[in-house]
């Protein structure tokens, strides 16, 4: 039954199962807190001084915070990764697991608006940007558009992985009516969401090497290539800790979609590269920064050479695991393909992206930005709140999903479940 | 016999000489505010107005040959403004708290740009827009122009570099204030 | 910041009793989150509570324009006003510098800095001044801003000094999110540094570099504060927002040339009102050959660069 006080025992025996568990449960637990505890510490130390104890200045003035922001939106987005095959092409053996892409997106977000937090000057004036309640610069600034998306599709997450939950709680199907449309308009909001956050840099004339039209095509690829990759883990990993049924063939295909992606990403990439230096305009001195350094009054400035270059190679063995059929299906070298191209997309985002957007400045000067260890901190505070809050919804929708866990036989005993796990 | 045309002409005859005797008549060319630009005094050195406390033309006789002065000697030893430049081009001859113009007619000092400009005219045009040169005051109302002379000196009219202030400081050296942030 | 004002329980409320502690214990706590947002500690709730400059009422501004004086004269020790003069009617502010003339000196940039009360630990400075080689002529990637020789101009180098451009299409204001700089009526981009949220998404749009955040706590002595300052303008910043040259507004609303036009030894800068068919600015538009910096991103500034020789 749907009603409130089913859903009052649901948030309470939601909240029971996350704070039970295993020795092992409570150890991982126990350290993420302790990382959240040191980066809310240098977080406030942040505060009391300002955000002078990062190594962002006029120069370089978005640097690690944002370029996690900007990868883990594109992880958010990845979620569509399983909603295509599963919804539009009805593909049964990834339905089961569509919901864990959910829960993945909704962690990524989580982490995105942290990433924000830390990253403003002003954090006590964080409700001047609610619309009617502060001033939103909405239809103008495509920050105000950004907020606007990524709450909207963190909000369709939550509500349907909720509901999807609560109805496998109260032993009730959930109504397809109510919850096909909203996964199939999760696809648009994906894509919109990366593209908003892409043409965020886009829109800026300021910076020639954000305002290329292929900037936004650019960032959907490398998502669609990068966000699966930790689903692919987390799969086999619930695989062999849970009674998840979840088929190799699910987890090969969601691999070859990945290789297709990672192929076009590729080609953005060549494709952007080959405008820049062939034409070789004055706008070509960020790649060079980025992929053969530069040199100014005689200095040579060559720190993100070594990381650029890493990133194409790791992307590009990446593609040929995935691609080729032998290696895709090896669990070693697929296991290895899933890091490289989530490092190559992690590097491409961060250093790849942010860095040489602001490098050389707008008055051709070269300010060498790495992260202090205030922004190491609290960037390592924000990923374990992250991963704390995917590791809890595991905790609870896992039992739920498999049907073990619900309003009548809570705490069932470890037997095969009768009721068939969630499938449309 | 009739007196009073004589009277007449005897008191007309003594108001002249009177003039004459006074300060030299405002002519034409000699310039102190005629287009209504308020500025400054000029520059001179210290004790060195007005020039005729010396060259009264009496002490010292007028001799307008090119050469060698015996005073002025740190003057004549900078004067590099164009080919071929000596003192009497602009400073008059004959009275020499004035300067003149290429025909002659005499200039205040106070109006030394008009000299400035013969030679310079489109600096003097623009001088006169407030485009050349140091301006201050309102920009919808009173402003302040300089003489040519209060950034030019006229016997070595290059304007002289000057120190640079301190560079800005390097991000690398931007850190926290000491004493935190209170 | 400001000073220590926590958030005071409502009034009416009986002295003793569990419903008033309960009151006060609630209205503490809130005001414990909100110190601890703001990380100093120091934030009255009429501070946090205040609305976009566009949107407060005559009255709203009095009270908050009172309330900034009350601070900065408890900061400073003396009485620092703060004006609000609106633009003036028939004025657009046009500004071309002579790069011809420009020595290179920075005397301008000392002027603005202590006519605007820019924090000088960290330090702040609103004019960079490059310095190019004559062989190249306009061109950023070979641009040096740190020259320090004994004397300027240096042999075979020239000048241009760069700040706001107050431009028409401004970049900043199209993706400010929160509508905290905009451009008014005389052309001026001004900021609410009451509103700023330290986003700095106009630093990374303005193509000029023309904008500067307060990374640290700004720090000026009190001996040199400028106490004539403008609300949109002069008057000292808290940490964490974004600001900027402002064609000295606090000055040039009142009819006087901003800072550094009056300082420079050369006469370099030229000031005036673009719709004055006689003014400085017009003359030079008329008789000289001016450019405008990066003229292909369409921002079109009100700042001209122009070669008086």
């Amino acid at each position: 039954m749907v009603n409130i006080r089913n859903f009052k025992t649901f948030i309470t025996d939601t909240l029971g199962l996350m704070t039970t568990g295993s020795r092992l449960y409570y150890a991982w637990i126990g350290f993420l807190l302790l990382l959240i505890a040191l980066g809310a510490f240098a977080y406030t130390g942040q505060m009391n001084h300002g955000l002078i104890i990062t190594n962002m200045r006029d120069q370089v003035s978005w640097g690690f915070y944002i370029g996690n922001f900007t990868f883990l939106v594109g992880v958010a987005a990845a979620s569509i990764m399983l909603v295509i095959p599963a919804y539009i092409y009805d593909w049964a053996p990834i339905k089961e697991i569509t919901i864990l892409g959910e829960m993945l997106a909704i962690t990524a977000l989580v982490m995105c608006l942290g990433f924000v937090m830390v990253d403003i000057g002003r954090p006590d004036r964080f409700w001047h940007i609610m619309p009617l309640v502060g001033r939103l610069n909405w239809p103008s600034s495509l920050l105000a558009w950004d907020v606007i998306v990524l709450n909207l599709y963190l909000l369709l997450n939550w509500f349907v992985v909720t509901y999807l939950l609560f109805s496998a709680y109260v032993e009730k199907h959930y109504k397809k009516a109510l919850v096909l449309p909203l996964v199939l308009l999760s696809i648009p909001m994906a894509v919109s969401i990366h593209t908003v956050t892409a043409y965020l840099y886009n829109g800026l004339a300021a910076r020639p090497f954000w305002n290329s039209a292929i900037l936004a095509p650019r960032f959907l690829a490398s998502a669609f290539c990068s966000g699966p990759a930790v689903l692919l883990i987390l799969l086999q990993v619930l695989r062999k800790t849970t009674r998840l049924k979840i088929t190799d063939e699910a987890i090969f295909k969601i691999a070859e979609l990945m290789a297709y992606t990672m192929g076009f990403n590729l080609f953005l990439t060549a494709a952007e590269s080959f405008k820049e230096l062939y034409s070789g305009t004055e706008h070509m001195i960020y790649f060079q920064y980025l992929l053969f350094g530069i040199e100014k009054n005689g200095v040579h400035y060559h720190t993100l050479v070594p990381f650029a270059w890493a990133s194409i190679i790791t992307g590009f063995v990446a593609f040929l695991l995935f691609l080729i059929p032998k290696t895709r299906t090896n669990w070693i070298t697929l296991n290895i393909g899933c890091v490289l191209i989530y490092s190559s997309v992690y590097i491409e985002k961060g250093m790849g992206l942010i860095i040489p957007g602001l490098t050389p400045d707008t008055l051709g000067e070269i300010y060498v930005y790495r992260p202090s260890l205030t922004e190491i901190t609290v960037a390592a505070g924000i990923f374990s709140l992250g991963a704390l809050v995917f590791t809890c919804m595991l905790k609870a929708a896992v039992p739920m999903m498999l049907g073990e866990f619900t309003i009548s036989g809570r705490h069932k005993p470890a037997t095969p479940p009768e009721a068939d796990p969630i499938q449309a | 016999m009739n007196t009073r045309p004589i009277q007449f002409a005897g008191l007309a005859l003594l108001l002249l000489t009177a003039t004459a005797f006074a300060s030299p008549p405002e002519k034409k060319g000699d310039a102190s505010a005629p287009e209504g630009i308020q500025v400054p005094k000029p520059p001179f050195s210290e004790g060195i107005f007005p020039c005729t406390s010396c060259h009264d033309g009496k002490s010292m006789k007028v001799d307008t040959h090119r050469r060698e002065l015996g005073m002025h000697s740190e003057i004549q030893e900078i004067l590099h403004h164009g080919p071929n430049r000596w003192c009497l081009d602009c400073h008059d001859a004959q009275n020499r708290d004035r300067l003149h113009l290429a025909g002659g007619e005499p200039v205040a000092f106070t109006a030394s740009y008009l000299l400035c400009g013969q030679c310079h005219g489109d600096k003097l045009r623009d001088w006169r827009l407030g485009i050349h040169g140091k301006r201050t005051g309102s920009w919808n109302g009173q402003k302040q122009y300089l003489l040519c002379v209060n950034c030019h000196n006229p016997h070595s009219p290059h304007f002289k570099p000057l120190k640079p202030m301190p560079p800005p400081t390097r991000p690398d050296d931007i850190k926290m204030a000491k004493g935190g942030s209170q | 910041m400001t000073d220590i004002k926590p958030i005071q329980p409502p009034t009416g409320v009986p002295e003793s009793g569990a419903c008033g502690s309960r009151r006060e214990f609630l209205g503490t706590a809130v005001a414990t989150v909100a110190m601890a947002l703001t990380g100093c500690g120091k934030l009255s709730k009429e501070e946090f509570l205040q609305h976009n400059f566009r949107e407060l009422s005559k009255d709203e501004l009095k009270t908050i324009i009172a309330r900034l004086e009350r601070e900065y004269e408890e900061k400073y020790h003396k009485a620092v006003k703060v004006g609000n003069e609106p633009a003036m009617p028939g004025v657009i502010f046009g500004y071309a510098l002579d790069l011809s003339r420009c020595i290179g000196c920075r005397r301008c940039v000392y002027a603005c800095v202590k006519e605007n009360n820019q924090s000088r630990d960290p330090q702040i400075q609103w004019i960079r001044v490059l310095e190019m080689d004559k062989e190249e002529g306009v061109n950023i990637q070979h641009a040096e801003q740190y020259y320090n020789p004994e004397e300027v101009p240096r042999e075979g180098h020239f000048y241009m000094p760069v700040q706001c451009q107050q431009c028409k299409r401004p970049p900043c204001v199209k993706v400010c999110p929160v509508g905290a700089t905009w451009r008014e009526k005389d052309g001026i981009v001004v900021v609410d540094y009451n509103w700023c949220i330290g986003c700095r998404y106009c630093m990374a749009a303005c193509p000029y570099g023309a904008r500067h955040f307060n990374w640290g706590e700004p720090h000026i002595d009190a001996a040199d504060v400028n106490p004539n300052t403008h609300y949109l303008g002069n008057r000292p910043r808290p940490k964490g927002v974004v600001e900027k040259c402002t064609f000295c507004i606090q000055r040039t609303r009142k009819g006087l040339y901003p800072a550094c036009v009056e300082i420079c030894p050369t006469g370099s800068r030229k000031f005036g009102n673009l719709l004055d068919a006689k003014s400085e600015i017009r003359e030079i538009l008329e008789n000289k050959r001016v450019f405008k910096f990066k003229e292909d991103l369409n921002t079109q500034p009100n700042f001209f660069y122009f070669y008086g020789v």
